[in-house]
């Protein structure tokens, strides 16, 4: 890292449009992102943001409606594809592979593909598929599959590795191997985009993260600058008791000591506090005073969930059709 | 670099997806076997059917049905003429004969076994009634392997067999991995395309071996078929016809998308080629206005040229026109894939 850090992915005015015979998908709405050699980049976002569409421009599967592309100092024009495949190794959300090939005959076929990449055995132990060496991939468990995956990208030694949710549907043994998997490649100055649902993963992982709503990223920055822009970082998480009384107001919660915002979740009210220790006394008094009853009540870290639903209202894992 | 070449494990996957699929190895190399020994049995040469003939009734009918009866050529029946009308009409006999002052045959003679029952019978009649043999006669009997059925049925279904393997072998592989998004996860990979093409092709000239091994060994060990021609000749004749199938199939597979797409385009190329291009029995029985489209189509050169060094024991320098029709298919085939496919 003592070089200065070179973009080793840069995009610009993105746009994909998916024609359909009914009517056609905006995907991405002028998408911009530059992402730095040897950093964990993360694109966060709800289904249908546009996550999977963006990566796959990255790696030169989708041709974008209009927008400029840059992988490694080169375009995607034809003539330096290859050069391109041979520095990146690529895990698609959803892959395929031949069923009636054994897990170690599918990473021998992928490692042939690229000209300087790691031993097969050695990628096989990196994702504890070591007991599965001779089996089909079709006797492979979706888990297992996963690995796989995430092993013909790893076989070629990329510099640059696109994980589109690699840890959907992994145990959390499998989640830790993988993360460890990750932060061997930051430690080795690599590059990794990685897309995910999972908030604590980006927050673990990622150096800087982009969420991404209706095709754009709303949101730059490291995980705590995001984090930082709640206004605080704790939350208080309560819900009363059903009883008498009118429940409280939104205005005088936000008014109350240390506390930033306020808001009404789905199952009670949130409040980013920035000192919870002279926060919560002063909630509780308040709360006594009206004669309302906690019927639950607890204090947690700002999460990139809580980012996410302060920016766009909605929750990470709602779908992005929403009632207009 | 050496240990991983990339072509070697794209054609030791290919071998590997295809021996270890039952589905794959029955409808190659079972399926055709099951065929020739099938059909072979069905068709084999058999002796003469018996000649069934209706003697109208009236006095004299019985002694002539006696005597006739020493014929083992003919089956003969008495019945009324009302009933014999019938049986004519229905084709249970193929020919009446009425025993009056001079003797009429009714029969139909554009049936061919009709008119051969009413030589045979008119025959059979005169000398009964005293006609001598104006000269000596005697018959050598012949029958000879490569003139039967199976002989002629083995190379086309060797033929058909190279057909089919290209066509399900490139094209429905090339299709079902593209549907599986299997063809996309290569397309991310450095892998040279061609290599990929390359391991296809090379899959289905392996293949092919067995093919023709199993085909034409069924044929001589069973049905003690002549093999005439160098099996050089047939070697390269197979080669020939299976690179030309595989890029028949691989344009086939060029855009099709899904699995009923590729199934479709399959049988419209397979279902004119098996019932004009002389698998089950020779194209010379089509019209000649047809023989010019006819020849036109690859199997049908195939076949012809199959037969050729096969039965009649050709060289390979007389299959000049067969060859340069093959090819000629499967290089347009080869170049229209190149310009028309998809990979994605
Ligand atoms: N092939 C396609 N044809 C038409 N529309 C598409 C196609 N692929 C994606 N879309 C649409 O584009 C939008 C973005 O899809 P994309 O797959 O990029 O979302 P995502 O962020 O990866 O979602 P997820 O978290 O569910 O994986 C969605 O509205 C989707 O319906
Ligand atoms: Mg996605």
């Amino acid at each position: 890292m003592d070089q200065p850090m070179s973009a080793v992915v840069i995009c610009k005015d993105l746009r994909k449009r998916y024609d359909s015979k009914k009517k056609g998908v905006d995907a991405l709405n002028g998408l911009n992102l530059e992402i730095r050699e040897g950093e964990c980049f993360g694109l966060l976002g709800p289904n249908g943001a546009g996550k999977t569409t963006t990566v796959e421009i990255l790696e030169g599967l989708i041709r974008p409606t209009s927008g400029h592309v840059e992988v490694l100092s080169r375009q995607w024009n034809g003539r330096d594809d290859t050069a391109i495949r041979q520095r990146i190794g690529i895990s698609l959300q959803e892959t395929r592979l031949k069923d009636k090939l054994t897990v170690f005959e599918t990473l021998v076929l992928f490692r042939s593909f690229y000209d300087v990449g790691r031993d097969p055995e050695v990628v096989l132990e990196m994702v504890q598929l070591q007991e599965k060496r001779n089996s089909w991939v079709v006797k492979l468990s979706g888990g297992q599959r996963q690995r796989l995956a995430v092993a013909c990208a790893l076989v070629g030694d990329p510099e640059l590795l696109f994980l589109d949710e690699p840890t959907t549907g992994l145990d959390p043994q499998s989640r830790r191997d993988l993360w460890e998997i990750i932060r061997d490649q930051q430690t080795r100055s690599r590059t990794t985009v990685l897309t995910t649902h999972y908030m604590d993963e980006a927050e673990r992982l990622c150096d800087r993260v982009a969420v991404v709503d209706h095709g754009k990223v709303i949101a730059l920055g490291t995980p705590s600058e995001l984090i930082a822009k709640l206004g605080g970082d704790h939350i208080i998480e309560f819900d009363l008791a059903a009883g008498e009384g009118a429940a409280p107001d939104i205005e005088s919660l936000s008014g109350l000591p240390e506390v930033s915002t306020a808001r009404v979740g789905s199952d009670g009210y949130l409040l980013t506090v920035t000192k919870p220790h002279i926060a919560l006394p002063a909630l509780i008094a308040q709360l006594e005073s009206q004669n309302h009853e906690l019927a639950r009540l607890s204090t947690r870290h700002v999460s990139l969930e809580d980012v996410f639903v302060t920016l766009t209202g909605r929750h990470l894992d709602d779908d992005e059709v929403s009632p207009a | 670099m050496t240990k991983y070449h990339p072509l070697r494990q794209l054609f030791l996957a290919r071998l590997r997806t295809f021996y270890r699929e039952p589905d794959a190895m029955f409808w190659t190399y079972g399926f055709p076997l099951i065929l020739t020994v099938g059909l072979g049995i069905a068709f084999r040469n058999r002796p003469p059917e018996k000649i069934v003939i209706d003697i109208a009734d009236s006095p004299r009918a019985v002694e002539v049905k006696t005597a006739l009866d020493a014929d083992e050529r003919f089956k003969v029946n008495i019945c009324g003429t009302d009933e014999c009308a019938d049986r004519l009409r229905l084709g249970k006999t193929t020919i009446i004969v009425e025993l009056g002052e001079e003797y009429a045959y009714r029969y139909d003679p554009t049936r061919p076994e009709s008119h051969l029952a009413h030589i045979s019978l008119d025959d059979a009649l005169q000398k009964l009634a005293g006609r001598a043999d104006a000269i000596d006669t005697k018959n050598v009997e012949i029958t000879e392997p490569g003139a039967r059925y199976i002989d002629f049925l083995v190379p086309g279904l060797l033929g058909m067999n190279l057909l089919g393997g290209g066509l399900w072998g490139v094209g429905f592989v090339i299709t079902d991995m593209r549907v599986k998004k299997l063809l996309r996860r290569l397309l991310a990979t450095p892998m040279s395309k061609s290599h990929f093409l390359l391991s296809l092709v090379g899959g289905r000239l392996v293949f092919m071996i067995p093919e023709i091994l199993v085909l034409l060994g069924a044929g001589w060990l069973i049905f003690d078929m002549p093999i005439r021609g160098s099996v050089f000749a047939i070697v390269v004749l197979c080669l020939i016809g299976a690179i030309s199938f595989a890029g028949i199939g691989l344009l086939v597979a060029s855009r099709a998308d899904k699995i009923e797409t590729i199934a479709g385009l399959t049988n419209l190329v397979m279902l004119p080629m098996w019932l004009f291009s002389g698998i089950f029995f020779s194209h010379d029985r089509f019209p000649e206005a047809f023989q010019p489209f006819i020849l036109a189509l690859p199997l049908t050169q195939l076949n012809d040229a199959l037969r050729a060094v096969i039965l009649e024991g050709q060289s390979l320098f007389e299959q000049g026109v067969p060859i340069l029709v093959i090819s000629t298919w499967g290089a347009v085939a080869f170049a229209l894939s190149l310009k028309w496919f998809r990979w994605t």
